[in-house]
């Protein structure tokens, strides 16, 4: 049971937090603070240059199935009052 | 079996799939035609996109590409996977809503002005032309390394094939098509990368197996920093170039990704909005398999190639090496005539020159795999080159016929005739690919560059702000388009070409790259539309109500 203006908000605030996220792992972790990050090594792989080749691309990945998931749940709420 | 049989094996194969499609899916109407009559899967449409997306510089550049910026290299991964996350959460799902065909009709329905549409129309067919010249050389390219014919004659094969399926089939031809063509190209990237990945670390997972250790127990990646170290390159690890200019080429990679016309069109043809969304998550993860693959093979073939050549005796070298030199592709000036091959940053020392494609090319070779793999890498190629020509003709095509004669020139045309004028704009969309394809210019690399900025500087805050800002009007949005783009081409011209001036790195605006300046052009296009709307008339009632309309999932 929610409105128009409800879903739209609630949407925006989806779209607040996951580009957050989104914004930290490739422009925080693979560039701003890369070199903070590559003092941790796991394996062979310095952090930072793992974020920047590997883990910021397996982020947006879930990322947008879990936008997917989320507005999924949401459309639900939308049409049942309708 | 010989090479030449495997390869032509594969490619005869494959491209008989894709005519066998091309006539089972002939589109009849023109929402088949332009959108595959918004009935495709969302898997089957992400595969798509993926095939769309990967163009041929995707598959046999991007590695070598990495492999010798190193971490620098990282902008171009996450910028051309992180466009994706605007697309699935910015874009897509509000332009399927909104319902119709292609890019200039949103932005001409929701600015209310045919002034706009044709600003639109414009971009599009810009950053298209750019985009398919490349492609073009690309199978000539391709062709002529793997089946040794002509590089013009390889463009004519290639021209016939795409001419076959995209003109009979349209949208609904060329996505299912490219869903054969993603499996083609994906199968043929992997299987090298797996072996190599397999011989150099014992895993069987590239993307793990870059970050463990060689057979002599140093992890690969201290062992390539070690190498670099001692020829006087930068570590691979760590880039040389500023932050500031990293973080606004990746910027305008990722905007730019998501405002190309010829992905965003694959958002129409899913059924419905939730679709939209999931393809692109689909999409994604298509994507990511090779993005995330590329720069594992980056480090294992710049690792083998360093250590299999430099400072060895040039009459030695194993037989791959022999092969790809007398391609041309990669040369060796004996400076100190003392037979032995140095390779070093320093450029008044070093001997060797080497093209960036080997890094890829190479790799079944260097792994000592059978030739039924070379012949499948050739097929692969082909498919990562025609998938991205077709997707880009079919912008073109629809441009023209339906956004310029149907929406602009002549309304009252009737569906069959605008079906007739969409198949003979692709017809001569494809004759024009062609001709640069056989007279590139010489500026195709740098223009690749242009065409993601220009993206970025004129769509996307259009689109963007279109979505998510009522009170945008055509002033602010038409002016925003306009001034992005002059800006753009300005740079790009200025600091590419040598126009209005030229100038040489130090010259550039707060350090940044042409490649980096989409951004910039970005952010003034987004200015400008503001400033602009403020000072004039806000938009039509009926329009507030169209954008409220796009922003709710539709009630079926």
């Amino acid at each position: 049971m929610i409105s128009k203006d409800k879903y739209w908000k609630i949407n925006l605030k989806y779209l607040l937090i996951l580009l957050s996220i989104w914004f930290l792992v490739s422009f925080g972790f693979g560039i701003l603070f890369v070199d903070n990050l590559n003092q941790i090594k796991v394996k062979g792989f310095k952090l930072g240059f793992w974020f920047a080749q590997q883990g910021a691309i397996y982020v947006f990945v879930i990322l947008i199935f879990v936008y997917v998931f989320l507005m999924n749940r949401l459309d639900k709420k939308f049409k049942q009052k309708n | 079996m010989d090479l030449q049989f495997w390869i032509w094996t594969a490619v005869g194969i494959s491209f008989s799939i894709y005519i066998g499609i091309a006539i089972w899916s002939r589109a009849s109407s023109t929402s088949e035609f332009y959108v595959a009559g918004t009935g495709v899967s969302p898997i089957a449409n992400g595969m798509a996109t993926a095939a769309d997306w990967m163009s041929a510089a995707s598959f046999i550049s991007m590695a070598g590409l990495i492999s010798f910026m190193g971490y620098d290299g990282s902008v171009y991964l996450m910028g051309w996977t992180g466009g994706y996350v605007l697309l699935a959460l910015l874009l897509a799902p509000y332009l399927r809503k909104f319902g119709k065909f292609t890019v200039p009709d949103f932005i001409g329905d929701r600015y209310y002005s045919n002034i706009a549409r044709a600003v639109a129309v414009f971009c599009a067919l810009i950053v298209s032309f750019t985009y398919i010249a490349g492609q073009m050389r690309g199978v000539g390219v391709v062709f002529s390394r793997y089946l040794e014919v002509d590089i013009n004659t390889g463009v004519y094969i290639g021209m016939a094939i795409v001419l076959f399926y995209a003109v009979l089939g349209g949208m609904k031809g060329i996505t299912y098509t490219q869903v054969a063509q993603y499996c083609v190209l994906i199968f043929a990237y992997m299987l090298p990368a797996i072996f190599i990945s397999f011989i150099m670390t014992g895993n069987l997972i590239p993307q793990i197996g870059f970050g463990l250790q060689g057979q002599d127990g140093v992890y690969l990646l201290d062992k390539l920093d070690g190498l670099h170290r001692e020829l006087g390159f930068t570590e691979y690890t760590s880039g040389e170039k500023s932050t500031l200019d990293l973080l606004f080429m990746m910027s305008a990679l990722m905007v730019g990704t998501a405002g190309l016309p010829h992905v965003i069109v694959r958002f129409f043809t899913v059924k419905k909005v939730s679709d939209a969304r999931k393809s692109a998550g689909w999409a994604l993860l298509f994507i990511a398999v090779l993005y995330t693959t590329a720069p594992a093979v980056a480090v294992f073939s710049r690792t083998n190639f360093i250590q299999t050549v430099n400072n060895k005796v040039h009459s030695n070298l194993p037989e791959w090496y022999e092969k790809w030199e007398s391609t041309g592709l990669i040369k060796f000036d004996d400076k100190n005539k003392d037979g032995i091959v140095n390779y070093v940053s320093d450029s008044q020392l070093n001997e060797l020159t080497v093209d960036a494609d080997i890094m890829t090319l190479a790799n079944p070779e260097i792994a000592q795999l059978p030739n039924w793999v070379i012949g499948i890498m050739a097929a692969g190629a082909l498919a990562a080159a025609l998938s991205t020509a077709a997707g880009l003709l079919l912008v073109i095509s629809s441009s023209v016929s339906h956004d310029l004669i149907k929406r602009i020139i002549n309304p009252s045309v009737s569906e069959k005739n605008e079906l007739i004028a969409a198949r003979i704009s692709a017809f001569g969309a494809v004759l024009m690919a062609g001709y640069f394809g056989i007279n590139p210019p010489g500026f195709v690399a740098a223009t690749v560059a242009l065409a993601f900025g220009l993206a970025a500087a004129s769509f996307f805050p259009a689109i963007v702000l279109g979505i998510f800002y009522k009170r945008m009007n055509k002033e602010g949005v038409i002016s925003g388009m306009i001034v992005g783009i002059l800006l753009m081409l300005f740079y790009m011209t200025k600091f590419k070409f040598g126009w209005f001036g030229g100038g040489s790195e130090s010259d550039w605006w707060f350090g940044i790259s042409p490649e980096g300046f989409g951004t910039v052009a970005m952010m003034i296009n987004f200015l400008i539309s503001f400033i602009v709307s403020k000072f004039t008339k806000a938009p039509p009632a009926n329009i507030s109500k169209l954008v409220e309309e796009i922003r709710i999932p539709s009630q079926d």
